[in-house]
């Protein structure tokens, strides 16, 4: 197993994330209204509906960017009231927005946010993420003169470098040509190998059919279907946009 | 690891703005043009008005620290940085810090360059007593920005942010600007006077414990939601 898909198991580890019965309301507006699922390491959930179904809200409330107006989201034993900033620093996000610094080279941007991380060794640590990305003869150039998919595996990096147990991803597919695509699919088995919870956004099924292990369906903020089989991920997918 | 943390967040925003200058060029050319525009407007047949180059030097650090302010979260808002610096398990604390005393160098940049010229236009004896006046502007530019960094974080998703900033930040800083003119004029008296000085000085000195400490202490909850 490499370094990068070795999991750390630090103070705030947990076997499953449980969200239960969670809702979060912007002044009048609900944007995920009673959801509640479950899930485990080694398994990747895809969170599934078209836009404004309320997936990036509950992402960003998977990792502690909000607080839940009701109902409760539990990292195995532990919530983000309680573990704060341990709970964090298992938790990797790779958002719709990359979270790079295009200006700094990205090398300078893996190992500022290894050191954010408090990784003991920034340098080997940013050297590895390159190789990962498969970019490490790209690494001192500025992340401004990359391609978007580029970016994109650079950002992925940035999420998984220090290793967390909850990989939250927010379209990852988004500007991706085919070969990129595949390449992150492999990282995401590879993550899923190593036991990571792993819970995968996107509005877009064809893409991400093959790696989902379940699947929970949301339309306007509330959950409709959950999937537990992946044979029937594509069926109930049509059922609903239909 | 607060200093650490500090360190990086402050060593990060140093190196983007050494490459690119572009918060350095911007609020310098606006601190300077201020400053010509009040001095071709109040200097008279080559006399300033008694006790104005004060005034000016603090309008002109305000105005300038604003747009500095804005550009610097700016930075932070187009790719969602500031979301990735909130995500780590970083002291939320430790981040306001490195972006406090980041606007703070640069001000203090800005001040290299902005006290001589006021010093030149409005005849003013700024550096008479220049551990004073260095006292004077350190004080009164970390009481500015320690609000003013709270507040351009605060503001970061807001639509209206541009005009949010000024509307919350000027009411206020208006006691630390008031404390910073009061002083600097101080300095400049034709009788320099230590002990009215010093009175101006602890009121800034107190002026930035208190925003400090309450930056410190609203940070997190602030920026959680």
């Amino acid at each position: 197993m490499s370094p990068s898909t070795t999991l750390r198991t630090g103070p705030a580890d947990f076997e499953h994330l449980s969200v239960d019965d969670v809702s979060r309301h912007f002044g009048r507006r609900r944007a995920v209204s009673r959801i509640t699922f479950r899930a485990d390491r080694g398994v990747v959930l895809g969170l599934l509906g078209p836009n404004g179904a309320g997936k990036s809200t509950l992402l960003a409330l998977l990792a502690t960017l909000l607080r839940p107006s009701s109902g409760t989201i539990r990292y195995g034993e532990h919530t983000a009231s309680t573990r704060g900033a341990a709970l964090r620093a298992a938790i990797g996000v790779l958002g719709h927005d990359l979270f790079l610094y295009p200006e700094l080279t990205a090398r300078e941007n893996l190992e500022f946010f290894a050191g954010l991380y408090g990784l003991p060794d920034r340098r080997a640590a940013a050297s590895a993420a390159l190789e990962a990305a498969g970019l490490a003869h790209r690494g001192d150039d500025p992340v401004s003169s990359f391609s978007r998919g580029m970016r994109q595996r650079v950002a992925l990096e940035r999420a998984l470098i220090h290793r967390p147990r909850l990989v939250l991803l927010d379209e990852p597919f988004t500007g991706l040509d085919d070969a990129s695509a595949a390449a992150l699919g492999r990282r995401l088995h590879g993550l899923r190998a190593a036991d990571a919870v792993i819970i995968l956004a996107t509005h877009d099924l064809d893409l991400a059919e093959g790696l989902l292990d379940r699947a929970v369906f949301l339309r306007e903020g509330r959950m409709v279907e959950a999937v537990d089989r992946p044979q029937d991920v594509r069926a109930t997918y049509r059922k609903i946009v239909s | 690891m607060f200093a650490h943390i500090v360190w990086l967040v402050l060593r990060k925003d140093f190196t983007i703005e050494v490459r690119s200058l572009e918060i350095a060029y911007t609020t310098l050319f606006f601190a300077i043009s201020c400053v010509l525009v009040f001095a071709f407007a109040l200097v008279q047949e080559g006399r300033a008005p008694e006790g104005g180059a004060a005034g000016i030097l603090w309008i002109a650090i305000a105005f300038s620290g604003t747009l500095a302010l804005g550009r610097t979260f700016e930075r932070e808002r187009q790719a969602e940085t500031l979301r990735a610096l909130l995500l780590a398990p970083a002291a939320r604390p430790a981040v306001y810090v490195g972006k406090l005393l980041g606007i703070v160098v640069l001000l203090l940049a800005a001040e290299l360059v902005l006290v001589p010229l006021v010093a030149l236009l409005f005849q003013a004896a700024l550096f008479a007593h220049p551990i004073w006046l260095a006292l004077i502007l350190l004080t009164g530019t970390i009481g500015f920005a320690a609000v003013g960094t709270l507040f351009a974080a605060m503001l970061v998703r807001a639509r209206s942010r541009d005009v949010l900033l000024p509307v919350l930040l000027y009411p206020i800083t208006v006691p630390v600007i008031i404390a910073g003119v009061r002083a600097t004029g101080a300095l400049v008296a034709p009788e320099f006077d230590a002990g009215v000085l010093r009175v101006w000085l602890a009121l800034l000195v107190c002026f930035d414990v208190v925003f400090l400490t309450l930056a410190l202490w609203t940070f997190e909850p602030l920026m959680t939601d």
